[in-house]
């Protein structure tokens, strides 16, 4: 086991406040790590830094061996680590086409190409369906499968999520786990921020607790599941 | 009398189409008002008149020549003003006014270089072929306009539709934040769009000149007055909408000269398109939408 990504004391400052305040962590490579916690513990902005959308204030974040705290996030995206964005961010103006051919805009391997679409198209039967229309169309649960399978285009190494079952009806929050689970069995390493701690949990073989910009528990899922602190703080007791 | 009228309508309505898809690219890509718009489209027809007066090149290459002097200044202007005002996210008004800054720069420095009296092409640069097609009187000139003007929208176009860089431009006019996480290289095409914007209102510039044959510095400005217009009217940002509502504002351009007033043309086009957009507040193709961060 070797790590694919590991965060060192990771700073950032959201405006004037320090939303991450010195975080490190690792994730193994195949596999599927949660970092959960409450609204504004500074999950979407670890998230957010990891892709260089925001500029750390502080720390390193070596994406297999290579520092990448100050690469832009198209560079980011070309190296593997791929991002699945808060609120099922899917360009609602393109169709479901051209959602995920842009998915697929750092590469240049168009056989490779075709047959990841045809990976999503397996994962995600109705896309197939629904190709030609405007993805802003899409139900919420059609558009985070759009989301996830543009990111699979680009061929990730490390997909990161934030919050995919946001907003979603029960039923589909269960579909769209275990679509990552099946995704995670092909090799792909998964870090999965998540407010439904108990879902998250359950799929994650490792997992972070982050409270107020800081790292207070970790552990295997299992053990974060069954840690009192956390099922009184995120499961309701 | 009335189809010689269309022609001329055709002619310069396609060339305020061509300016006006540079200027409404800028907004939809960059999000920018770009009122050194213009002044690039001035330039370019000095550039033209230039490289034929001083260098001797034929029109054929002084055109292109021209083209992409201006999509350099244009590119210039992104990289050197616009780009500072982005990193450090200068709320939208900054750059609009910064933009004039550049206008009122390069009309007064051709003004320097080139004194205010209005200059012409020499005599033999401009094709002078003519045929009559029934009662019209069609000019080379004015065919080879409409054809530059309708082929490099087409190509535009075409490219904006059917090509992965204008899928990625039409994801980066949706969400720059979005269009990056996939991949794109944002800033790159923040910079291509400048260039390729200020090319095509370069060579409308080109075209104007050859047109009218008269070259002044301060000939952007009208153009910019209707090239605001043309993109308001047609949706901001809207490519279509530009392409015909630039041809809409020279068709009541031209005959409200010919049939009402010729003093009162560009009086009776403006008042037009304050009425339709009376009517229609978010322009022919508007839609609106929010844009995310």
């Amino acid at each position: 086991m070797s790590a694919l990504l590991s965060v060192e004391d990771l700073a950032v400052n959201y405006g004037h406040i320090e939303a991450v305040k010195g975080i490190g962590f690792e994730l193994e490579a195949g596999e599927i790590t949660a970092l959960v916690g409450a609204n504004g513990a500074g999950k979407s902005t670890t998230l957010l830094a990891l892709s260089g959308l925001l500029r750390p204030a502080r720390g390193r974040v070596l994406f297999d061996g290579e520092d990448v705290t100050r690469l832009k996030p198209h560079q980011i995206v070309r190296r593997g680590l791929v991002q699945v964005a808060e609120g099922r961010a899917i360009l609602a103006t393109l169709s479901v086409r051209e959602n995920l051919a842009l998915g697929a805009y750092a590469r240049r391997d168009p056989a490779g190409v075709a047959a990841s679409l045809e990976e999503v198209f397996h994962l995600f039967p109705r896309l197939e369906e629904r190709l030609e229309q405007k993805a802003g169309n899409l139900s919420g649960g059609e558009q985070q499968m759009l989301a996830i399978g543009r990111a699979m285009m680009a061929k990730p190494r490390l997909l990161l999520l934030d919050e995919p079952s946001m907003g979603l009806a029960p039923l589909l929050v269960q579909d769209i786990f275990r679509t990552l689970v099946a995704i995670n069995r092909t090799g792909l390493t998964v870090l999965l921020v998540e407010q439904n701690v108990r879902q998250a949990l359950r799929i994650a073989r490792r997992g972070f607790v982050l409270e107020t910009g800081r790292i207070v528990l970790e552990g295997s899922g299992d053990q974060l599941l069954g840690d009192p602190r956390v099922v009184e703080a995120y499961l309701g007791g | 009398m009335f189809t010689q009228q269309l022609l001329n309508a055709l002619t310069l309505g396609s060339v305020y189409a061509l300016f006006a898809l540079g200027f409404t690219l800028v907004f939809g890509v960059l999000a920018v008002i770009n009122l050194s718009h213009g002044a690039v489209f001035m330039v370019g027809s000095y550039a033209a008149l230039t490289l034929v007066t001083r260098l001797h090149l034929p029109l054929g290459i002084a055109l292109p020549a021209a083209m992409a002097l201006s999509g350099c200044l244009g590119m210039a202007i992104d990289v050197l003003i616009l780009k500072p005002l982005r990193a450090r996210n200068a709320p939208h008004l900054i750059p609009m006014i910064a933009t004039i800054g550049v206008a009122i720069m390069l009309s007064s420095a051709a003004q320097g270089i080139f004194g205010a009296e209005i200059l012409r092409f020499p005599e033999g640069t401009i094709p002078a072929g003519e045929f009559t097609l029934g009662e019209v009187h069609v000019r080379a000139l004015e065919l080879s306009i409409v054809g530059i003007s309708f082929g490099l929208m087409a190509v535009l176009f075409l490219a904006i539709r059917r090509t992965q860089l204008g899928r990625a431009l039409r994801a980066i006019a949706e969400s720059p934040r979005s269009a990056s996480l996939l991949g794109i290289n944002v800033e790159g095409l923040f910079h291509a769009t400048s260039f390729v914007a200020a090319a095509l209102g370069g060579v409308a510039g080109v075209l104007i000149g050859l047109n009218f044959n008269a070259i002044t510095p301060l000939m952007g400005q009208p153009i910019l007055h209707k090239g605001i217009a043309v993109i308001i009217l047609g949706g901001m940002g809207d490519i279509r909408g530009a392409l015909l509502a630039g041809l809409f504002l020279g068709f009541a351009e031209v005959m409200s000269k010919a049939y009402l007033s010729s003093q009162m043309g560009d009086a009776v086009a403006f008042g037009l398109l304050f009425l339709i957009l009376l009517v229609r507040p978010s322009g022919l193709f508007g839609r609106v939408l929010e844009r995310k961060a």
